[in-house]
């Protein structure tokens, strides 16, 4: 199916589900938990390898940073129907946030499905105004002296975090390390904790 | 969530089964797992039978095979949906149309694209 398609199908069902909605015959409530209730987990999964890889492998890492969509395309990972994927590197003074103010663009081949959160409207119009404050909810208390940088989606380019490997984790294999990576991370709005603590 | 669905969707014939990898269901685009959700939920909330969506999703299929439509099964999918909740006087053709083109226009804020 080709990409149009793709989208006319996706507008009509989410006028499908409006109209419902607007009907009183249906909640998004309801509609999220049969969702929920189905869907695999796989999507942060994906994610996670990627992360894991890039914490492993110097040269796999750098070409994450340089070309988001190629390297996790290697991979094996189908990169949102043509959009863009930026990776942005965490780092001790620099903490990475990722949002949509418009919707709820998400790479969601690498993420699974946006959580109800990410899709709210407090979210999309806070995150951008009110970072640390917004971080504060999530239990992310960081210090002053880290800077906040705020990356706003869309439909043609979206971002993943690529989050601190924690301290600790020197002699974690691969697989040990996909295991540590939450999807939370990956939006910014955690970090991994150190398996020590 | 009821038993009552479950059973009836892990049952639905080959012909129309779900796509599936290891025995879970996968959805390549958030819009396919609203959908799904969608018809689900409707049917938990009993405005149709679940045989009266898998015979309009079995006819989609049919229709779709004959005519080498190469439409995914999630847009049949969403045709069956749409035509059983019309057939069933929920919502018209005409708001639906309607919504659609203000989506595609951005009238209304865009979701999971």
């Amino acid at each position: 199916m080709n990409t149009t398609a793709q989208t006319d199908t996706a507008l009509r069902t989410r006028a499908l589900e409006s109209l419902l909605i607007e009907k009183g015959l249906i909640t998004e409530d309801i509609i999220d938990e049969v969702v929920e209730k189905y869907e695999k987990d796989v999507g942060p999964l994906n994610g996670a390898r990627v992360v894991a890889r890039a914490w492993t492998d110097p040269d796999y890492k750098r070409r994450l940073l340089e070309d988001g969509r190629a390297a996790i395309a290697e991979l094996g990972f189908d990169s949102a129907h043509g959009a863009k994927i930026v990776v942005i590197e965490n780092t001790p003074d620099v903490h990475h946030l990722v949002v949509c103010t418009l919707c709820s663009c998400y790479p969601w081949s690498v993420l699974g499905l946006p959580p109800n959160w990410y899709k709210s409207y407090a979210y999309r119009s806070r995150a951008v105004r009110e970072p640390r404050a917004v971080l504060l909810e999530f239990d992310l208390n960081l210090p002053d002296t880290v800077e906040i940088r705020v990356w706003d989606s869309n439909s043609d380019l979206r971002y993943m975090v690529l989050p601190e490997r924690p301290a600790g984790t020197e002699d974690y294999t691969e697989e040990q390390l996909i295991s540590l990576v939450t999807r939370d991370s990956m939006i910014g709005v955690a970090k991994i904790e150190s398996p020590s603590k | 969530m009821t038993q009552k669905t479950d059973k009836k969707i892990a049952t639905m014939e080959a012909k129309i089964a779900l796509p599936r990898e290891n025995g879970e269901l996968v959805f390549q685009a958030p819009w396919e797992a609203r959908a799904f959700g969608l018809a689900v939920a409707l049917n938990e909330k009993d405005l149709y039978e679940w045989r009266e969506f898998s015979s309009q999703l079995a006819s989609e299929i049919a229709a779709a095979e004959q005519n080498n439509d190469p439409s995914s099964y999630y847009a049949r999918w969403v045709a069956s949906l749409e035509e059983l909740v019309i057939a069933q006087g929920l919502i018209s053709r005409k708001q639906l149309d309607a919504r659609t083109a203000e989506y595609a226009s951005g009238i209304h804020d865009h979701h999971d694209h």
